[in-house]
């Protein structure tokens, strides 16, 4: 087996120097009754060959977004990423080294990961942001569980332009952790009000921005209304390239930040693994789950850096921790760093731009070409559109018949909501090209 | 740089090179990526188009390759060594894994096609699941969760919704050992559990009285790590669950240790309900600098109704992923995470898996039980062992050996440090006073075992001739020599800011 050093002999030197006469031995704790005789029935070993033949054919299977015009967003976005992104961490030094305890060792990920928390940082407007944590799902509901620690309140309000996936997964903690929720409806106008929903039992205002169905808000007046209630701001991004094009959270009032990463440095990959940001005002700093990597100097006095504030995570508080996280998406976040650090603010703001700027030919061309109508009034890249045919599911399920990834219908996020069956999100990317919106257009005019 | 310990102009160490932050040497107007002009069209940004610069820094793609590949030369890795890290696993991450996990096809699925255009993938997840069930020898697994942690609080909550299920909502305790990963009384305590710590025998197994004692009907349920964090298996385990299962309880078992036993022992023939799996751990997915992980959780069948959606099934036209708390999953206790879990890491462990296949796994558990049995018996009369042998993948042994020389067991380990090895897992398990945990995998070979046992006996020799500021000094070789933890504690820089130079900061 080729993963697998020891020869025979050196095996049997090694039990030698033990003293033991066979490996069985080792295993004596193991009760007689549970102990496995032969080995469990599964392939044996196999060849390289083999195994790259055996996964290629499930690979072959699949209609990747590669091979086809897609226009499938929802939380997670097809982008160009550069060649140099998937060298660098591919790096063994990166790839194959653990959580940074050793600092001494450990500058190269820990130096990164301080560059990552700025640009977080930066990027969301806030002042301090976390070493990343699994996905923009679990980071929301991290920071619904920290609103309901900073403001010692446990009943969030939720928008109804939240990704239905991170409304479940909030749904699931709240259940199980025991505090309430407050649902606003699917909201695919963008007409939602609510700061009425807001009152002096609220810890927080969930807002995905832009929406699950697209649009794009300005949330200051929404930040008043709920710090004028003591309640926080939770702001959330799933695509992370819109905020080169609209105004930070920060700079509308956001108390935290929970994002999705996975657009910048990171492949679709079949939905994960992702990267989950997570950014904050310095003030909640104690509050903040997740691994922090802070400056310091070393007994040289040369600067370093270190994780930090661990006093707030399991492996030292125990059941008193701010969060059960230990692992999190370090390699997503180097990925992230990365693409972002080749960008800068030239090519992330241009990338932003092209996005954007793509995503209105096409609502163009649905209007003018399809003559469907875009339910979203404002959008940066991806936007919600109105079928004539009653279930956006099965014009889908045309689409690809035909070799097109033509969007989400948001029947797949909310099946029960028989309202929402005519609607389809249709998302554009700098990947998009006009054959594929030609390709789109031509197929919706049959079956839309 | 003028100022350093080495000496030079530049402030680098020959090929070590110093390298400041990307803030520190990126301008406004520099990019590494050239994109197309946008075509001009009518903004629909609404009100909230952003006005005002960002502040990111601009760099050209060879200056970032250059920043990221010396910074990559600061860090240690499997790759370069041996990575002895009790309770994580670090074994050699095959490349294969990685080249499978970018093929097209798999790399460049969204996770919101059509389930029509997606059925080799959800076939390969049906594939690692059987490999997963098999090897368990568990009836179901949840997929979803991505990591451990994230598979605790997947089990756990399968368990609470069990419960309730059974209209039993008296239950408020869940227990854990004390020699248990942080993880485990935190995920208790995120699902709304308190948490009773259970004592260790004098053997470092769980205290079977002890347990005994404790349940009762306020007890949902109990966590156990199997081999525990001592590197043993605990031998009452059968007796535990059939305890635990007496008092109306559940069993969870942490799987984190499951390398020790893949193919010699199946968990669900031990009587648990659930374990999470670290496919980050036993089944070399990269660790990648701290995640992302894995954590797929098998269940017992009275837990499996309780699953977590996304999961797949068979359904007549194929493969059909179950995204709706409705139908089959009406009992599924909720989601966890977006989409349908770690997709990468499962192409990667399904890799991994069908390299070794059931031999090689079998093989794998044994050379890696046999290479940390090798250092126990070979450091076991210079160093002292808590607990006899055997042990199982890990190695465990306090610091009485180090009385009265004035070194600690960190001081032990940034000396193994200028010896080119990481150190092993210290001052874990907390029953264990100055822990070392040394965790050697099956992917060593005897001759860097053989070194390693002689670097660790020259320094316990030492330090018995009171030769022992090298330890207190160490590490010096290395990129960064010890960190002032306090400082960054005490005034936490956590990011860069323009308007106060670090230099400042660090003088």
């Amino acid at each position: 087996m080729r993963y697998l050093p020891h020869t025979e002999a050196d095996r049997r030197a090694m039990l030698q120097a033990i003293g033991v006469p066979s490996v069985d031995a080792l295993f004596r704790d193991v009760p007689e009754a549970v102990r496995l005789k032969q080995p469990v029935d599964l392939p044996t070993t196999k060849s390289e060959i083999e195994v790259e033949r055996a996964l290629m054919s499930f690979a072959q299977r699949n209609l990747g977004t590669g091979s086809a015009p897609s226009f499938l967003g929802a939380g997670a976005y097809r982008h160009h990423v550069p060649a140099a992104v998937d060298h660098l961490i591919q790096r063994g030094e990166f790839l194959t080294s653990y959580t940074p305890y050793q600092p001494e060792v450990s500058q190269g990920t820990l130096q990164y990961l301080f560059e990552f928390q700025t640009q977080v940082a930066l990027l969301t407007g806030m002042e301090v942001a976390n070493a990343s944590m699994y996905d923009g799902a679990s980071s929301t509901a991290e920071a619904v569980m920290m609103a309901n620690r900073v403001t010692k309140r446990d009943r969030a309000v939720i928008s109804g332009g939240l990704h239905p996936h991170y409304r479940e997964v909030v749904a699931t903690h709240a259940r199980h952790l025991g505090f309430a929720l407050d649902f606003a409806p699917p909201d695919p106008e963008g007409k939602e009000d609510l700061a009425s929903r807001i009152d002096d039992k609220t810890s927080c205002v969930v807002v995905q921005n832009p929406g699950f169905f697209g649009q794009v808000r300005d949330l200051s007046a929404l930040a008043e209304a709920a710090h004028a209630k003591g309640a926080l701001l939770v702001v959330v991004v799933t695509e992370i390239v819109s905020l080169g094009a609209v105004t930070a959270p920060g700079d509308m009032g956001a108390d935290i930040v929970a994002a999705e990463g996975q657009s910048i440095g990171n492949p679709l990959g079949f939905g994960g693994p992702y990267v989950g940001l997570f950014a904050t005002r310095e003030k909640f700093l104690r509050q903040m789950p997740g691994r922090l990597c802070g400056q310091t100097v070393d007994a040289d006095g040369q600067r370093g850096f270190v994780l930090t504030l661990s006093t707030r995570e399991q492996h030292i508080r125990r059941e008193k921790a701010t969060s059960n996280i230990c692992t999190n998406s370090g390699l997503c976040a180097l990925a992230f760093t990365i693409h972002l650090t080749l960008l800068g603010e030239d090519g992330y703001t241009r990338l932003a731009a092209l996005n954007h700027a793509k995503a209105v030919q096409l609502a163009e061309r649905i209007e003018k070409e399809a003559g469907l109508a875009v339910v979203s009034d404002s959008f940066f890249n991806e936007f919600t559109v109105r079928l004539k045919k009653k279930n956006a599911a099965e014009v889908v399920e045309k689409l690809a018949a035909q070799k097109i990834l033509g969007g989400v219908p948001v029947s797949r996020l909310y099946p029960k909501e028989a309202g929402l069956a005519d609607l389809l999100l249709l998302a554009a990317t700098e990947t998009t090209t006009e054959e594929d919106m030609t390709a789109l257009i031509g197929a919706l005019r049959e079956v839309a | 740089m003028s100022q350093n310990p080495h000496g030079t102009v530049t402030g680098n160490r020959g090929l070590q090179l110093e390298e400041p932050l990307i803030f520190e040497q990126g301008v406004a107007g520099r990019t590494g990526v050239d994109l197309p002009a946008a075509p001009q069209v009518k903004s629909r940004l609404g009100k909230a188009a952003r006005k005002g610069t960002i502040g990111l820094p601009g760099l050209s793609e060879p200056q970032a390759i250059r920043h990221y590949t010396r910074l990559s030369q600061k860090n240690f890795a499997i790759d370069a060594g041996m990575y002895p890290l009790g309770s994580c696993t670090m074994k050699h991450n095959p490349r294969l894994n990685e080249k499978m996990v970018r093929l097209p096809g798999l790399a460049d699925l969204h996770p919101m096609q059509p389930q029509s255009t997606v059925q080799g993938a959800l076939a390969l997840i049906d594939t690692l699941a059987h490999w997963l069930k098999t090897l368990t020898g568990m009836p179901a697994v949840a997929m979803s969760p991505a990591a451990g942690a994230q598979g605790e609080l997947c089990g756990v909550m399968a368990i609470k919704a069990a419960h309730e299920a059974k209209g039993d909502h008296g239950r408020k305790v869940i227990l854990v050992p004390e020699s248990a990963h942080g993880t485990n009384p935190a995920t208790a305590a995120a699902c709304g559990y308190s948490v009773e710590s259970i004592p260790a025998n004098e053997r470092g197994r769980v205290d079977l009285d002890a347990l005994k004692a404790k349940l009762g009907p306020h007890v949902a349920g109990i966590m156990i790590t199997n081999p525990n964090t001592c590197g043993l298996f605990e031998n009452d385990i059968v007796e535990i669950g059939k305890a635990v299962h007496a008092a109306g309880g559940y069993f969870y078992c942490d799987g984190a240790n499951f390398n020790a036993i893949v193919g010699r022992v199946r968990p669900g023939d031990l009587g648990i309900d659930c374990m999470h799996i670290n496919l980050h751990k036993t089944f070399s997915t990269p660790h990648g600098g701290g995640g992302p992980g894995s954590g797929p959780v098998v269940l017992s069948a009275a837990l499996a109704p309780y699953a977590p959606v996304p999961f797949v099934v068979h359904g007549p036209d194929g493969f059909k992923l179950v995204e709706e708390e409705a139908g089959e999953a009406a009992k599924a206790f909720g989601r966890l995470k977006g989409f349908h879990g770690q997709m990468g890491m499962f192409v990667r462990a399904l890799t991994y898996m069908m390299s070794h296949g059931s031999d090689g796994m079998r093989q794998a558990s044994e050379d890696a039980v046999l290479n940390a049995n090798y250092i126990q018996a070979r450091l076991g009369d210079i160093m002292t062992a808590p607990f006899p042998g055997p042990c199982m993948h890990e190695a465990l042994f306090d610091d009485r050996f180090l009385n009265g020389s004035g070194v600690s067991t960190l001081d032990m380990a940034k000396a193994l440090i200028d010896e080119g090895f990481h150190p092993m897992t210290m001052y874990f398990p907390l029953v264990v006073h100055g822990a070392f945990l040394i965790e050697p995998t099956e992917s060593e070979h005897k001759a860097t075992l053989d070194q390693f046992i002689a670097v660790m006996r020259s320094l316990v020799e030492r330090i018995k001739k009171g030769d022992t500021q090298f330890l207190h000094d160490a590490p010096k070789l290395t990129p960064r020599r010890r960190l002032d933890e306090t400082l960054a504690a005490r005034k936490p820089v956590l990011r860069w800011r323009p308007a106060a130079p670090e230099r400042q900061a660090a003088e």
